[in-house]
C-alpha cells in the first residue's frame, strides 16, 4: 500500500517531510486511523522500495525537475515579496506632510515689499514681505472664481490677474469681485527658515 | 376681604380691555389716518388701489400717506372734504410734473435726512441730463418718469428683491419700453438691446449666478441720468470693472487707431449688449476673429494677430496634453493631484495672456505665457512618469505572478510526485 | 539535516516537542465531494495575516489626526517605495476577508458542521465574523476621507437608534456627540489594538477547537460512509492537504497583488467635517443588505419607529446566528429543516439585498 521515494534533495520539501515523517507514504490511507506506520520521532522510514534504480544520491530527472521547479518558485515569489517591503522600510527623502506646516521661504530671500507663492498642502499659499519687513501669509486661492493671486509692489496689495481682485496685507478683500477675504495662515521664523502654518482654530 | 372668582375676573377683563384700547390708541397715534383707501380699495382700475397693494409701498411704510403726493385731506371720510382745492388736492398727477413732484422730496436732503441719511438727492437733477428727462422737458410724454420704473403705490425699495429697480430687475423694467418695437418706433433706435444682453456673460453672472457686482442696463448707462455713453468714452465706462483690460487697451496702438476713426473702444471687438464669453476663436485671422474687421492681410496687424492666435493655441493643446496624460494616470489610479494643481498655474498663465493681448504686443504676451508652457511642459513629463510608474509597477506584477505561478506549478508536480510515489 | 533533528532534541528535551506535535501529524481531513468548502477557513485565515503583516506596515506612515490621516495616506500612496502596493493590498485583502468570512460561516451553515461538539467553534466563528465587521467599519474612516466621514457618520447614527443602550453606545463609538477628530482615534484604537487582539485569541480558540473536534463531515456522506467503510478517503493533513492548502495561499497572494497593482485604492477627497453629505452616500459593500433594508422598512409600524424596529430586528439576528447550534438536533440525528430553510433565506436576502442596494438610488 505505502510506496517510498528516495530522499529528496530540496530544503523544503525535505523540511516538510521531517517534520512529519511521512516521507514515503502517499495521501491517501487505507482505513482512517491505521497510522501506525509513522514513527512519532519523525524520522524516516528505511523501507526503500524504490521504483528507479538510481541511488538515493542523484534523484531521477523528473523528480529533479519538481525540485528545481519548486525551489526556483519559493526563491522568485520570496524575493517578490520581501524585495517591496525592505524598500518600503526605508524612509522616503522628504520625510514630512507638507500639510500642516511648511517651510515658505528663508529669511533673506523675501526683498521688502515682495512676495512670492509657495504650496500649502495641495493649494497655493502667498507669503509677502511687507514694506515694514514684516512677513504676511495667506491662501493664494482668489475667492471670486480661484485664480491664484500675487502680491502687487507698485499697488502694496495682493492682487488677483484674472478679475482684477484686490486685497490687503491682512488678506481682507478690499476692491473688486472678490466676496470674501483670503484665509490667513500663522508665520513663524525659525532660526532662517520661515514656516508657515495653519491658523490653530480657537 | 375674599374676593368672589367672578369679581377677580371681571378686572381681568376690564384690565385687558384697557389694554386692548390704550393699544389700538397707540397705533393710530403712530399711523397717519388714511382714510383715501376706505373708498379707493374698492374702486376699479385707475381709480383703485387697495390696502394690501399699499402696505407694500415703502412710502406707506415710513408713514407717508395718499395726501403726500396727491394732497387733500386725508384724515376726513368725507370725500368733498377730502379731495378739496381747499385742502389742496392735486388729483392724478401730470405725467409731466411727476418728476418734479418727487424730487420735491428726494431732492431735499434736509427732509431725507429724517428717513434714510444715506440716500442720495440728486435723482432729479440727474434725470434732467437724460434722454429721457431732456425729452420730456420738450413735451415727450411717452418717455419714462420716476413712476414708470420705480411704480407706484406698491413702490419698493431698490434692494428688495421684487422692486422693479432691484439690479436683477432691471433690465426687464427698461425693456419694457426698449424692447417694444411698436412703442419706440418713432424714436429710430434699436430694440434689440434686452435680447442680446440676455446672451451676455453679464446677464448669466447676475442672473445665472447672482453675482450682484455684474453690469445691468443702468451699470452703463446710469440710472437717473441715462444716457448711452458716447463712442470716446464707452471705454471708461468698461474699465470701471475690466481696468487692467483698459489699461493695456490705452497703452496699446489701438487707442489712438480706434479714436481717429471714431471706433467705441471696447464695443468694437466685444460689442456693446450681447457680450459673450470671449473665445480664443476672436484672436487672429480666423472666420470669427474680430482683428480682420479691420486688418487685412499683408499688413503687420494682420500678422501679429496671427502670430498670437497660434501662441495662444499653442499653450491651450500643451495644457490639454498635459491635463489629458493626468488624467489618464489619474484613471489607472496613480496619484498625481500634485501635477494637477501646478497645471492650474498653467492655465491662470493663459488667462493672463489672453488679458495682455489687449496690448496687440506679441512680445508680452509671450511673456506672459512663457510659465505657462514651463508649466504644462513640466506636468506632462510628471505624466508621462506617471504611466511610466504605472508600467513598471505592471512589469513589476507580471514578475511576481511568474513567481507565483512558477510555486504553483512546482507545488502540484510535487503532490502529483509525493501521491504516486 | 543533521542542524534541524539537533534543534528537534532541544525542543524534545525541554518542552515534550514531539508529544506536542504528534496529533498534528495524526491529522487527516475528509474527502469527498464538497471537501473544497474546507479551503475557505484557511484563506481566511491568510488573508487575516496579510491584513496584519500589511497593517503593521502602514503603522509605521500612518498618522491618526483630522489634521493629518488624510495627508498621510496620500503620502503613503505617493511617496513611499511600493507605499501603494502596501495600502492597496490592505484595502483590497480587507475586503476579500469579509467575503471569504461570509462564504466561509455560510458553507459551514450548509454543510451542518456547526453541529454537536462543534457548537463552541461556531460561536467563536460568528463572534470572529462580527469582529471582522468591526474591523472593516472601524478601517474605513482611517483615511479620513468624505466618503468615509460620511458612512460612519450614517453608521454610529444607526446604532443610536438602539432603544436605551443605543444612545451611550453611539457616544462611546464616536467619542463624542459628532463625529469628529476624536472618533478618528478612537477609531484607530479599535482597529490597531482592541480589535486585533480579541482576533487573535479568539483565531487562537477558534483553531484550537477545530483542531480538538477534527474536520466535520456533512450528513449526506456521513450516512454514505456509514452504509459503505470501504468508500471513507481522507487525506492527511502534513503533507498533502497543507500542500494544497499552500498553493490557495499563493493564488491568493497572486490575486491580491493583480489586483493592487491593477485596481489601486482610491484615495478620495479630505472629509470636510463642515460640508454636506455626497448625494446617495451608501456604505460599503458589506453593509449594503442592512442599509438597503432599513432604507425599505416604513418609517412607522403600528406605533415603533421603523429604524429602530430593523435594528432590534438585526439584533435579534445576530443573537439567533450566534446560538445557531443550540436548536440543532446533535447528530446522528438528521439536522432540522427549518435551520437549512432559514440559511437559505439568510444567503438569499444578504446578496439579493447587496444587489438591491447596490443598484438603488
Amino acid at each position: 500500500m505505502f510506496t517510498c521515494m528516495s530522499n529528496p534533495v530540496t530544503p523544503a520539501s525535505q523540511l516538510i517531510l521531517r517534520l512529519t515523517g511521512t516521507l514515503d507514504y502517499n495521501g491517501q490511507l487505507a482505513e482512517p486511523a491505521s497510522l501506525s506506520n509513522i514513527s512519532d520521532s519523525g524520522v524516516e522510514m528505511n523501507d526503500p522500495g524504490v521504483r528507479d534504480s538510481s541511488s538515493p544520491q542523484t534523484p531521477p530527472p523528473r523528480r529533479h525537475f519538481v525540485q528545481v521547479v519548486l525551489g526556483s518558485g519559493f526563491i522568485a515569489a520570496a524575493v517578490a515579496f520581501v524585495y517591496p517591503v525592505i524598500r518600503y522600510l526605508i524612509p522616503p527623502k522628504v520625510s514630512d506632510l507638507g500639510s500642516d506646516s511648511v517651510v515658505a521661504g528663508h529669511v533673506g530671500e523675501l526683498k521688502p515689499n515682495t512676495g512670492k507663492v509657495f504650496r500649502f498642502g495641495s493649494r497655493p499659499g502667498l507669503l509677502v514681505r511687507g514694506a515694514d519687513g514684516e512677513y504676511h501669509a495667506m491662501s493664494a486661492v482668489c475667492t471670486h472664481l480661484g485664480c491664484t493671486v500675487q502680491y502687487r509692489e507698485d499697488l502694496r496689495r495682493v492682487w488677483c490677474a484674472c478679475h482684477n481682485g484686490m486685497y490687503d496685507l491682512n488678506g481682507r478683500n478690499v476692491s473688486g469681485p472678490p466676496p470674501r477675504p483670503l484665509d490667513l495662515f500663522e508665520v513663524q521664523v525659525r532660526n532662517d527658515e520661515i514656516f508657515v502654518r495653519r491658523r490653530r482654530e480657537a | 376681604m375674599a374676593t368672589s372668582r367672578n369679581s377677580v375676573g371681571a378686572r381681568i377683563g376690564c384690565l385687558f380691555l384697557s389694554a386692548c384700547v390704550v393699544l389700538c390708541a397707540g397705533s393710530a397715534l403712530t399711523q397717519s389716518k388714511n382714510t383715501c383707501l376706505d373708498c379707493h380699495s374698492n374702486l376699479p382700475a385707475p381709480f383703485g388701489v387697495t390696502a394690501e397693494t399699499f402696505s407694500q409701498d415703502i412710502h406707506a411704510q415710513k408713514g407717508l400717506t395718499c395726501a403726500s403726493c396727491h394732497g387733500g385731506d386725508s384724515t376726513s371720510d368725507d370725500p368733498k372734504v377730502a379731495m378739496s382745492k381747499k385742502a389742496g388736492w392735486k388729483g392724478k398727477i401730470d405725467r409731466k410734473q411727476i418728476p418734479q413732484l418727487c424730487g420735491g422730496c428726494h431732492s431735499d436732503p434736509a427732509y431725507m435726512r429724517q428717513y434714510n441719511p444715506s440716500l442720495r438727492t440728486d435723482q432729479l437733477s440727474q434725470y434732467k441730463t437724460s434722454v429721457h428727462g431732456k425729452r420730456l422737458a420738450a413735451g415727450d410724454m411717452k418717455v419714462a418718469v420716476c413712476t414708470d420704473c420705480h411704480s407706484v403705490h406698491d413702490l419698493r425699495a431698490p434692494n428688495d428683491l421684487q422692486s422693479k429697480v432691484n439690479p436683477v430687475n432691471v433690465a426687464t423694467t427698461c425693456a419694457h419700453c426698449h424692447a417694444d418695437a411698436e412703442y419706440m418706433k418713432s424714436y429710430k433706435i434699436p430694440t434689440d438691446q434686452f435680447e442680446e444682453y440676455n446672451k451676455s456673460v453679464h446677464h448669466d453672472a447676475l442672473m445665472g449666478r447672482g453675482d450682484l457686482s455684474a453690469p445691468t442696463c443702468s451699470t452703463c448707462h446710469g440710472n437717473h441720468g441715462a444716457a448711452p455713453p458716447g463712442v470716446e468714452s464707452v471705454a471708461n465706462v468698461c474699465s470701471n470693472c475690466h481696468v487692467f483690460q483698459a489699461q493695456l487697451f490705452a497703452a496699446s496702438p489701438h487707442k489712438q487707431a480706434f479714436t481717429s476713426a471714431g471706433l467705441p473702444g471696447c464695443v468694437t471687438c466685444h460689442s456693446n449688449h450681447a457680450i459673450v464669453h470671449p473665445t480664443d476663436e476672436f484672436v487672429g485671422t480666423g472666420e470669427k476673429a474680430v482683428c480682420t474687421q479691420c486688418h487685412t492681410q499683408g499688413d503687420e496687424g494682420y500678422a501679429t494677430a496671427g502670430e498670437i492666435k497660434e501662441k495662444l493655441g499653442q499653450l491651450s493643446s500643451s495644457i490639454n496634453r498635459a491635463n489629458d496624460i493626468l488624467g489618464k494616470a489619474e484613471r489607472s489610479g496613480m496619484e498625481v493631484s500634485d501635477a494637477k494643481l501646478d497645471l492650474t498655474q498653467a492655465k491662470d498663465a493663459l488667462t493672463k495672456a489672453r488679458v495682455t493681448l489687449h496690448t496687440a504686443d506679441l512680445t508680452k504676451v509671450e511673456a506672459d505665457m512663457k510659465p505657462g508652457f514651463d508649466a504644462s511642459a513640466k506636468d506632462y513629463d510628471a505624466g508621462k512618469r506617471a504611466l511610466a510608474e504605472r508600467d513598471y509597477r505592471r512589469v513589476g506584477l507580471a514578475l511576481s505572478l511568474v513567481a507565483i505561478g512558477l510555486v504553483i506549478v512546482g507545488l502540484r508536480l510535487y503532490i502529483k510526485q509525493i501521491e504516486q510515489g | 539535516m543533521s542542524a534541524w533533528s539537533g534543534v528537534r532534541d532541544w525542543l524534545d528535551q525541554r518542552f515534550g516537542w514531539d508529544d506536542l506535535i504528534a496529533p498534528l501529524r495524526h491529522k487527516t481531513v475528509p474527502l469527498h465531494r464538497l471537501s473544497y468548502w474546507y479551503f475557505l477557513g484557511g484563506i481566511t485565515l491568510f488573508l487575516f495575516i496579510i491584513q496584519v503583516l500589511t497593517g503593521i506596515l502602514l503603522l509605521l506612515y500612518y498618522r491618526p489626526g483630522a489634521n493629518e490621516a488624510f495627508e498621510s495616506v496620500q503620502y503613503i500612496m505617493t511617496q513611499v517605495q511600493f507605499g501603494w502596493l502596501i495600502r492597496s493590498i490592505h484595502s483590497w485583502s480587507a475586503n476579500l476577508m469579509i467575503f471569504t468570512a461570509f462564504a466561509h460561516m455560510f458553507s459551514v451553515l450548509f454543510l451542518k458542521a456547526y453541529r454537536k461538539p462543534r457548537e463552541l467553534t461556531w460561536v467563536s466563528g460568528v463572534i470572529l465574523l462580527f469582529i471582522v465587521l468591526g474591523f472593516g467599519f472601524s478601517g474605513y474612516l482611517l483615511p479620513w476621507n468624505t466618503l468615509a466621514f460620511f458612512a460612519t457618520k450614517v453608521g454610529t447614527q444607526i446604532t443610536g437608534q438602539v432603544p436605551i443602550v443605543g444612545r451611550p453606545l453611539m457616544i462611546f463609538l464616536r467619542g463624542g456627540e459628532e463625529v469628529t477628530g476624536a472618533t478618528l482615534t478612537r477609531f484607530f484604537g479599535f482597529h490597531v489594538a482592541v480589535l486585533p487582539g480579541l482576533a487573535t485569541m479568539l483565531i487562537a480558540l477558534h483553531l484550537l477547537f477545530v483542531q480538538r473536534f477534527g474536520i466535520s463531515v456533512p450528513p449526506s456522506v456521513e450516512s454514505e460512509w456509514q452504509n459503505r467503510p470501504k468508500s471513507v478517503r481522507e487525506m492527511r493533513f502534513f503533507p498533502n492537504f497543507m500542500l494544497r492548502e499552500m498553493i490557495a495561499w499563493y493564488v491568493g497572494l497572486g490575486v491580491l497583488g493583480a489586483l493592487a497593482a491593477l485596481f489601486p485604492w482610491n484615495l478620495g477627497v479630505k472629509a470636510d467635517p463642515f460640508g454636506s453629505a455626497p448625494a446617495g452616500i451608501k456604505p460599503e459593500w458589506y453593509f449594503l443588505f442592512m442599509f438597503q433594508t432599513l432604507k425599505l422598512i416604513p418609517s412607522r409600524i403600528w406605533i415603533i419607529d421603523g429604524e429602530v424596529l430593523g435594528v432590534l430586528g438585526f439584533g435579534l439576528a445576530a443573537v439567533i446566528w450566534l446560538l445557531l447550534p443550540f436548536f440543532e438536533s446533535a447528530p446522528p440525528a438528521k439536522p432540522k429543516s427549518w435551520i437549512t430553510g432559514l440559511a437559505v433565506f439568510a444567503l438569499a436576502y444578504i446578496a439579493g439585498m447587496s444587489i438591491y442596494g447596490h443598484f438603488a438610488k
